[in-house]
Parts: C-alpha cells; structure tokens; sequence
C-alpha cells in the first residue's frame, strides 16, 4: 500500500487503513498475547448473589491446591496499606458517594461483585482454584429496577443512600415548563424505558502488571481507552504508588466502546498482587466475566410529555427520569444521565421552556456508565419519540412537525434552554436530503396501498444532534468533572524529515494511526507514508485524556494541527534564515519553503530538518531539532448533527421486525478520511440497531443476570442488517483549526429512535403509539393481536 | 473458559469406545464438541474423561440401499446437507442441516451429537421425527434400534444408556408425491429455533392429502409431533384454507416460556411456521 497519497491532498481521501493488515493477519498484539518470563496468572471469585452478607471465607483447599500461589481477600488489601479504592470521577451535588474498595469487605452488592483472589501458575489451575473457596453468605433481597428501586421497603443497595438515590439532579427551568403544558393546545407524553446494555467489545479486559520490588517500578500492560486515566487514578485511589513509578500501556486494543474507559477493581487486583509477590501477574477476563463486569450502559426509565401549540410549535418538553447506577458509582457514572443526557433535550429545536429531572439510583446490578453515545442515545430517543408522538396527537406528517421546530439555519450560535450553544448547523438540509434520497412521498402512497394488502410497513426519521468532542476543561471542571478534557500531542521531525507523532487519545479500532498520519502529511506537506502516529503509553507521550466521546478528532486531532503549525513556524523561520530571505516573504507549499515568485530555490521540510539537527547555521535564539508539543484545550463542544431514516416492515404472521432500508445523512463538519467515517456510522447503527431490535440485559426480581451469555444476549449479526446507505452535510466546526466534528457514536444515538419510530408507524393501523426497546417479535405480535 | 481437568481417550471402535464409557462412570463421549465442549468451559460439565468418536471409521459416510438412507453418527450437517443422497431421499434433513448455526458450526457438528445431546432448540430432532428415523445404538450389552419418537425423553434426555452410543441413524426414503420443508425462526441471539418446523405432505393422484407429518423443535422441552395436524390433513384437498383450518387448532402441550418468547408466544409462532412449513412442502409434493 506504498505511495498511496502525498502531501497535501491526503486530508479527506479515503485511504485505507494502515492499521488492518496487523490485525486482519493475527499479527497485532493485544494485552493476553503478551508473555513476560514468570507470569502468574491470577483469577477472581465473584459472588453469586446479587446481594449478600460474607460470614466467612474458607480458602484452605484453594491454597492446597497444587500450583497456587497465594489467595487473597479484602483484608489482605486493606492490611498491605494501600488505599484500595476505585473511585468516582465525576461529582454532583449532595451525590452519596459509597466507599467502594478492590474487593467486597463484607457485603456483595451485584452478582459479580469480587469476593476473592487468586493466583496461581497457570490459568486452569487459577480457575480450578475458584471452585475450592468455600463462601459463607447470608443471602439478602435484592432490586434491579431503577424505579423499584426508589420505593419504600425497596432493599438497600447501600445504607446511606436512601431510597437508593445517590443524586437528584436536574436542569432547565421548570416553572416555565409547567407554563407552557398549562397553556398547551396538545400535550405528547410517553413512558419510555430505554433498556439495559451490556458491551461487547471483542476483546475482553486483560492486565499484566510487573511490578518491580527493586526500583518501585509498575509497568501495567492493560485494555485501555486512556492510559494517562489509568495511571492516575491507580496511583490516587487504588495502589497508592507514586504518579511517576506507574507506566501504563496500552497494547492493541479490540474494541471498548466506552467499557475500557473505566476504572475497575480487576487491573487493579492484578497490579496489586504483582506488588505482592514481585513477579508479573496476569488477568484476563472469561467471556462471563465481561457480562458481569464490565460496566452496562442506558437502563432509564423515564416519564416524557412535550407541550405543542396550536400551529404544532413545541412550547415546552418536561422528563422524568430514573437512571440506574447499578452497585456502586463507576468512574463517569453520575455525567451519563445528567450532563450528557439532560444538556441534549432541547434536540435539533427551537424549544423555549425545558425542564429534565432526573434521579441516579442505586440497584443491586453491575455498574453503569458510559456506553457508546453515553446518555446522548437516551436524550435522542426520548426527544425523537416524543416529536414522532407530537406529530400523531397534531395529525401533522412527522417530517412537517420536525420542519416547523428546527433551529433555524442563521439562529446560530443558539443558546439551548438547557446549557448548551450550539455553533453552527443547517438541520433542514440534512432532513431534506435524507428524505429525497429514501423518496418519502413515494414512500406514504406505498404504504397506504400496501396496508390493503395486510402487509404493514412503516417509515421511522431521527433527526439527532449530540454534542461530543470532549471537551471545555474549564466547562466540565464547573458541572464536576474530575478531570481536565484537553489533549495533546507532540510531532517530531527527525533529521530525515521522517516525522513521529505522538496523541494522549488512545485509539482502539478507530483508525487513528491513519487519520492522525493524513493530518500531519496535510500541514506539513511530506508523504503520509512518512510519518508514524504511537499512541497508548503513558511512559512515552506526555499526559492525555484518551479516546472516547467521539474527541480524538475535534481534540486529539486539533492538538495535533497546531503542533504541527508550530513545526511549520519555526521551520520557516530557520528556512527564511537559510535563504537569506525574510520569514513574511515565505511561501509553504508541498512541503517546501521558498521566497514568493522563487519556487525552484527551495528549501524543503527535511532540509530544513537535517540543518535544525545539526545545528551549525540556526538563526540567533532559535533552539536546535524540529518538533513541538501542543495541549489543545476546545473552546467548545462539537455539535454533529443529521437526519436517519429507517424503513421496516412488520411480519402480520409472527411479528418480526425486518428492517428493510437504513439511510443517514450525517454532518460531522470536514471530513479526514470519507471511508473511516462511513465505518463508523456503519458500526454505530449496528449498535444502535441492536439496541432497538435485540439486545437486552435481563435480570430477574432477585437481580440475578439471566442474560449472562451470547446465546441469550443478542448482539445484532451481519445477516440481521440492510446494506446501509450514507451520506453527508458539511458544516464545518466553527472554532477549531479542522472545521472537525466526531462521528464515533453518531450511529448509536440516532439509529434506535429511527428503528422505533419506524415500527410504531408500521403498527399505527394498530392503535399502537410506543413500544418498548428492544422491539422483539413477541411484543410486536402482541401489539397486533 | 478454562474447563476442569479431564481425561482424553480416543478409540478406533465402538466397542472400545463402549468399553470406557462402561469402565468410566463420569466419562462423556466427545462427537463435534460444539455442545459439550461449550458447557465444559462455562463448568457446567466436568466429565471426568472424554471418549472421542470423532475416529471411528464405522461412525462415517452415508449409504443408501433399499428405500432407506444411513447416516454415521459422525456425519457433519455440512456433509449431510451437501449430500446428494440425503438431497433425494431425504431432502427435509438436508434441509434443516444446512440451516444450524453458521459455517464453523456445520463443519464441526454431527448428527449423532445433535441427535444425542437433545437440545430442545436444535434443528434435527423435528427432522428425525418427522422423517421417522429409526436411530442404532451400540452398548456393553449389545446393539438396539430406538425409534425418534421414543428416543427423546425429556428436556436433553434421550434413551440413551450411560454406556451406549448413537451408531447410526436410518431413515426411510421420502416417497415421490412427498414433499418436505424444514422452517424456521431464528433465536436472534443463540441462532438455534425459537421454533423450527419439519414438514411432510403426501399428495394422491387426485391431489388430495394421502399423509402428512408435522414435527416442531423449540416449543416444548423436546421435539414434538403435531398430529392431530397431520391426520385432519389426511383427505383434504390440500388448499391454503385446508392447511391454515387444520393448523388452527394446534396446541403444543407444555409449550416453554423463557425470557425472550413466553409459552404462549411460541405456541402462536408454532401456528404460522407451520402454516408456512406445509405451504411449501405442499409446493413440493
Ligand atoms: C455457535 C453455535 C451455534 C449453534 N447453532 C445451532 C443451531 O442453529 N441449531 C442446532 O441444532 N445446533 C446448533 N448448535 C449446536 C451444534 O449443532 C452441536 O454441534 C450439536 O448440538 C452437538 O453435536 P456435536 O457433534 O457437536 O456433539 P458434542 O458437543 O460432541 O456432544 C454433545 C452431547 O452428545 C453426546 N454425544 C455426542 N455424540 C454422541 C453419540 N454418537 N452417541 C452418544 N452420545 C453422543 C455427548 O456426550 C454430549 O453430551 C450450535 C453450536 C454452536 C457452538
């Protein structure tokens, strides 16, 4: 794939991924594939109770067990000193933060929750140790419904949140809600549960830490979307080692999706027992053990109405939402329904009167936390539905309705009822392209006919916006976050004008080894296939905030053009020195600096590079090599916005959903490379299409996880989808250096409104106005019978 | 997925086989490994020894003589469902072999196995039913035949005893006039049948009902023959109306509910898949 693109033309081409032919041939390596000479394996008993009393714990038979090497508790974490914690990151206002500690002291709380550990010499004799821990558990009851939870005799997840409310948050203005449903022509309102998720990223979560007892030194190889995170929060809060002594590295990554954002017990424990015994220790997860761990996203149920006037104009829209937080407060939790989820009702509209409650509640169940799209795929559903209800309860066509609410194109910058300014955007474009592209009116005249023939099908648009690119630090540090949400990057040309980048996000799947390339080849003018992009170790590249909320482009990408401005800048300056010429009668252009009107006597990037590394003729003041660090701090969030349009038809006989055609017209400002984006749109609707139609995490009334496996979770395979179709809007970003957006979760927050929207079309003959995600064919029979 | 110690032995025979399975109480027999092998890891089987048939010549190949069809116990779906022997004279199980699960799977999965393990969701056993396979088991004290519709006992309960293996599995050939179809409802998740129906129509010259079979698989906690379905069939003149009224009334006793399809819901999706099995096998005929 050599001499795919030079230079400048390479931003917004679509080349092909630099990162497959590793990973396509087996070649890569992820965190299990490591081997470090003396690896211990180390495995994690986990309760089976989803809420239990721990009377006592025999593990005298696992310690017998030939090839163990040590089995630990709670106790021997609190004694060997350390802090032991797995912190929140993320403070509300009066939010009841539970101690949460490596490992359960007494009580369990979810099934799954760590009771204790072991380490032996190899993995099968690690899990058959499992089996030989004899726990002594007084059972008790337990609640996994978010809004169960809350009512009185309710079982408590922990005593001192009550009702098991750890915050009551909310946002907007409710006194002018409550005006606008008094005066209200219409009133849309719905109850909407938006179910419970379970990540299934390929590669389950690994560690191997070596910790070296002579110089204090942690190395901890391990699944993670942000390593600099990792390392912080393992030092603060659960090891106790100092910030420097801790490396963290992030081998290839398969897949996270939000999941390996998070800071867990697991890698933890590994770290942990690699300190007590000196030798490097292994963990990886089973299967099982990412159902039961790794954290879950969405599980709302929510109460929505939306006030409509007279001339089918939103006046107001009031949300009610209970939002689980499973056992304990994960690493963002409490930013998922709040932050990310109440910021985002206002929707593509121009809705004057908004107000969102919403409580996070304790259940007996596996953390929550974000999730691809992360409480904006909510907020979506929860808007799109309620505009698709509006438009029933109005009689007006759900395009209409959409049409006569938009922002308009020139109310930019638009304040939002609910915090945030939206920069730019052109809304109506994009639902008018999307609806030419499907032939909508052809659309209604064939459904109409069709539905005399008994056959039912329907038509479903979300027409999104999400705000990503994570994010302001000052704007986030002021709504509780524990964290900044800069990024940086450094780009070194060598003394060859080959050039090393280097990003704090930490890609896993996304393509940045490419995208990050056709950036730098764009600003610096020399051959992509002369630069490298490393990413994903906290030993090499200054600190970062990893990858996740869709911000390696708007922010790692941003860092990285104006490192690489820099660059330019002081290669100028030292090229106008070499030529004798003035720094402002330079132009750059393909790489090469030269005198206006003199293009033939130039002097090129790696000429530049080879006198800035040898240093004998540099301007006065100016220091020698070429290479520049940026931490890029975004004024703003980035606001993609587009329309989706779903077409579905119902099966009258057994009430399958077959989802016929799928069509996005996505704005996510200029584009990098055309076909990364469209994969990420593909895999988002994927998702996001799975959450409508499939995928469920079921518990029963005593929490116990009944959908614990892949053969009763579905994730949504190949042959269940249509070929999507894409397209685009550009509106580029107004205020940082690409004109970039984010595209990683656009998918999964606009497709399951789309999806529903559509079925609850189809079945309209059937007086069916909501149905519940995921939309199976049972509740689809049932809702036509 | 780390399964529990085991140990492995591989005989060339069945009687061999038969042998440790008889010496070794807690010994399992090991045919695809794409039922045991999965429930091994999760522990929620710890044989104490596999006994692997996957090398027994006389466990192979398919053969047909004499208006009936025989299938190793070690046959694959991809090789019975490529088979130009099963095609013609038991086109309904090539049928529902070729649709298990994916392409690794049918690779790797028997008919002995699936038969064997008798999974209620699996595709086969509604075949084997329908087909009225007569199955060949070899134990210590000697071989038998057990017909499909005594072999499934329970809920992934078989005949079967601990000492005996499924050899072979006979069917008759499926007469001209007959035709056949295998449907189903996929499980979004597992791939196995929500409901998967096996259908056989016979029709005379007069072109009305001379037999019918209806078997479904994923209802009930095993394979179930509908058929009180099949004989209100017999004599009609095999129109749409004839099919649907006789399917009416179908009742599945037992019907399983579980998180993702309740009893009754199956019970409905019985109905129209096997509407739509007769429909075609009637097409077929
Ligand atoms: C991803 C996946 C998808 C699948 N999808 C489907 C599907 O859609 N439909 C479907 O029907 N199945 C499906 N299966 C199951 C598959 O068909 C299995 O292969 C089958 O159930 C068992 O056959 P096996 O040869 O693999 O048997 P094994 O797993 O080796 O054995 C299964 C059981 O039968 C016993 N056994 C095996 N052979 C004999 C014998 N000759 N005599 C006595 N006992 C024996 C074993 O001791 C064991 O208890 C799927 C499996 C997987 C992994």
């Amino acid at each position: 794939m050599a001499g795919e693109s030079n230079g400048a033309g390479v931003f917004g081409s679509s080349i092909r991924r630099r990162e497959d032919p590793e990973l396509i041939t087996g070649r890569a390596k992820y965190t299990d594939d490591l081997q470090l000479p003396n690896t211990a394996h180390c495995t994690i008993l986990r309760s089976d109770y989803a809420h239990a009393k721990i009377n006592s714990i025999d593990a005298s038979e696992a310690e017998a067990l030939d090839g163990v090497i040590a089995v630990y508790t709670a106790s021997d974490i609190a004694e060997s000193g350390v802090p032991g914690g797995i912190p929140v990151g993320w403070l509300l206002p009066d939010m009841v933060i539970p101690e949460h500690f490596m490992l359960a002291k007494d009580t369990t709380r979810y099934v799954g929750d760590g009771v204790a550990i072991v380490v032996a010499e190899d993995q099968y004799t690690a899990h058959d140790a499992l089996d030989l821990i004899y726990v002594d558990y007084d059972p008790r009851d337990g609640v996994a419904d978010p809004k169960k939870a809350t009512e009185e005799g309710a079982p408590l997840v922990h005593d001192e949140a009550q009702n098991n409310i750890a915050f009551d948050w909310e946002i907007g203005d409710k006194e002018s809600a409550d005006t606008a449903f008094a005066n209200a022509a219409h009133v849309a309102s719905l109850d909407i549960v938006n179910n419970r998720l379970i990540p299934n990223a390929m590669e389950p979560r690994a560690a191997l830490a070596d910790y070296n007892n002579i110089t204090g030194e942690l190395t901890l190889y391990m699944t993670t979307q942000n390593p600099h995170i990792h390392r912080l929060l393992m030092s603060l809060a659960s090891l106790g080692l100092p910030e420097h002594k801790i490396r963290v590295i992030a081998p290839e990554v398969g897949g996270g999706f939000g999941s390996k954002i998070h800071h867990y017990a697991d890698e933890a424990i590994a770290a942990w027992a690699s300190m007590q015994l000196g030798r490097p220790v292994k963990w990886t997860a089973t299967r099982t053990e990412t159902y039961l761990t790794d954290a879950h996203g969405r599980d709302h149920v929510t109460h929505a109405e939306m006030a409509i006037d007279a001339n089918g104009k939103f006046t107001g829209l009031r949300v009610d939402t209970y939002a689980a937080m499973g056992a304990y407060l994960s690493t963002f939790a409490p930013a998922v329904p709040t932050y990310l989820y109440g910021t985002l009702m206002s929707g593509e509209y121009d809705l004057p009167a908004i107000h969102c409650h919403v409580y996070g509640v304790f259940t007996h169940t596996v953390p929550v936390d974000a999730y691809r799209g992360a409480g904006r795929p909510e907020a979506t559903f929860v808007v799109e539905r309620l505009v698709d209800e509006a438009a029933r309860v109005t009689g007006l066509d759900p395009a209409e309705i959409r049409r006569r609410n938009f922002v308009a194109p020139d109310n930019f910058p638009f304040q939002t009822q609910v915090a945030l300014a939206y920069d730019s955007g052109n809304y109506e474009g994009a639902l008018d392209k999307a609806l030419e592209a499907i032939g909508y009116d052809d659309f209604r005249k064939e459904q109409a006919a069709l539905r005399e023939q008994g056959r039912y099908v329907g038509i479903g648009l979300s027409t999104y916006i999400e705000a990503c690119g994570l994010a302001p630090s000052a704007v986030v540090g002021s709504l509780g976050a524990q964290a900044g949400q800069w990024e940086s990057a450094v780009v070194r040309v060598h003394a060859t004008g080959k050039v090393t980048v280097y990003s704090g996000c930490s890609g896993h799947g996304q393509g940045h080894e490419t995208t990050y390339a056709q950036i730098v080849a764009s600003a610096l003018g020399v051959p992509y296939e002369d630069i490298d992009v490393i990413e994903g170790d906290s030993g090499v590249m200054p600190h970062g905030w990893g990858t996740y909320g869709s911000r390696s482009a708007a922010t790692g990408g941003s860092a990285i053009a104006s490192a690489a401005e820099k660059v330019v800048d002081k290669a100028r300056t030292i090229a106008a020195h070499l030529l004798e010429a003035a720094e402002e009668d330079l132009e750059f252009e393909d790489g090469n600096f030269f005198v206006k009107g003199s293009p033939d006597q130039a002097q090129s990037l790696p000429d530049v590079a080879l006198q800035a590394y040898l240093a004998h003729n540099l301007p006065k003041g100016i220091e020698p090599a070429l290479e520049a660090t940026s931490f890029y701090d975004p004024e703003n969030f980035v606001f993609p916005f587009g329309t989706h349009i779903a077409v579905v038809e119902v099966c009258a006989n057994t009430g399958q959903v077959d989802l016929q055609r799928y069509l996005a017209v996505d704005d996510v400002g200029n584009v990098i490379n055309p076909m990364i984006v469209d994969g990420q749109v593909h895999g988002g609707i994927a998702q996001g299409v799975g959450q409508s139609l499939y995928e469920t995490a079921v518990y029963d009334e005593g929490a116990n996880l009944l959908s614990g496996t892949m053969l009763d979770y579905a994730v949504p395979k190949a042959h269940f989808l249509p070929s999507f179709e894409t397209d685009r809007t550009v509106t580029p970003c107004p205020h940082n250096p690409l004109g970039v957006k984010g595209v990683g979760e656009a998918g999964t927050i606009a497709s399951p409104a789309a999806v529903v929207n559509a079925v609850v079309d189809a079945l309209s003959p059937f007086g069916v106005n909501h149905i519940d995600m995921p939309v199976t064919s049972e509740k689809v029979w049932n809702a036509m019978n | 997925m780390y399964p529990s110690k085991f140990d492995y032995h591989r005989p060339s025979s069945v009687q061999e086989a038969v042998q440790i399975l008889s010496d070794n109480p807690d010994a399992k027999v090991l045919a695809g490994g794409h039922s045991l092998i999965p429930v091994m890891k999760l522990r929620l089987a710890a044989p104490a020894a596999l006994v692997d048939i996957g090398r027994i010549d006389a466990l192979q190949g398919i053969s047909r003589s004499n208006g009936s069809l025989r299938i190793g116990a070690c046959v694959t779906y991809n090789e019975i469902a490529n088979s130009a022997d099963v095609q013609a004279a038991a086109p309904l199980l090539a049928e529902a072999a070729g649709q298990i699960g994916d392409r690794q799977v049918r690779y790797r999965g028997t008919i002995g196995g699936n038969l064997s393990h008798a999974d209620p969701a699996s595709d086969l056993p509604a075949a084997a039913l329908a087909l009225g396979a007569t199955l060949h088991v070899t134990g210590t004290g000697g071989s038998r035949s057990v017909s499909a519709s005594d072999f499934f006992v329970d809920l992934m309960m078989t005949a079967l005893q601990p000492d005996e293996i499924l050899t072979e599995v006979e069917i008759p050939a499926t007469a001209a006039g007959t035709g056949s179809a295998y449907v189903k409802f996929e499980h979004p998740a597992s791939g196995y049948a929500l409901c998967g129906a096996a259908a056989l129509v016979s029709r005379g010259d007069g072109g009305s009902c001379t037999g019918a079979s209806l078997c479904f698989n994923g209802v009930s906690s095993t394979a179930v023959s509908a058929s009180g379905v099949a004989s209100g069939l017999v004599g009609s003149d095999l129109s749409d109306d004839a099919i649907v009224s006789a399917v009416s009334g179908l009742s599945i006793p037992d019907a399983t509910g579980d998180m993702f399809a309740s009893a009754g819901y199956r019970q409905e999706l019985a109905k129209s898949i096997g509407i739509q099995a007769l429909l075609t096998a009637r097409d077929r005929a």
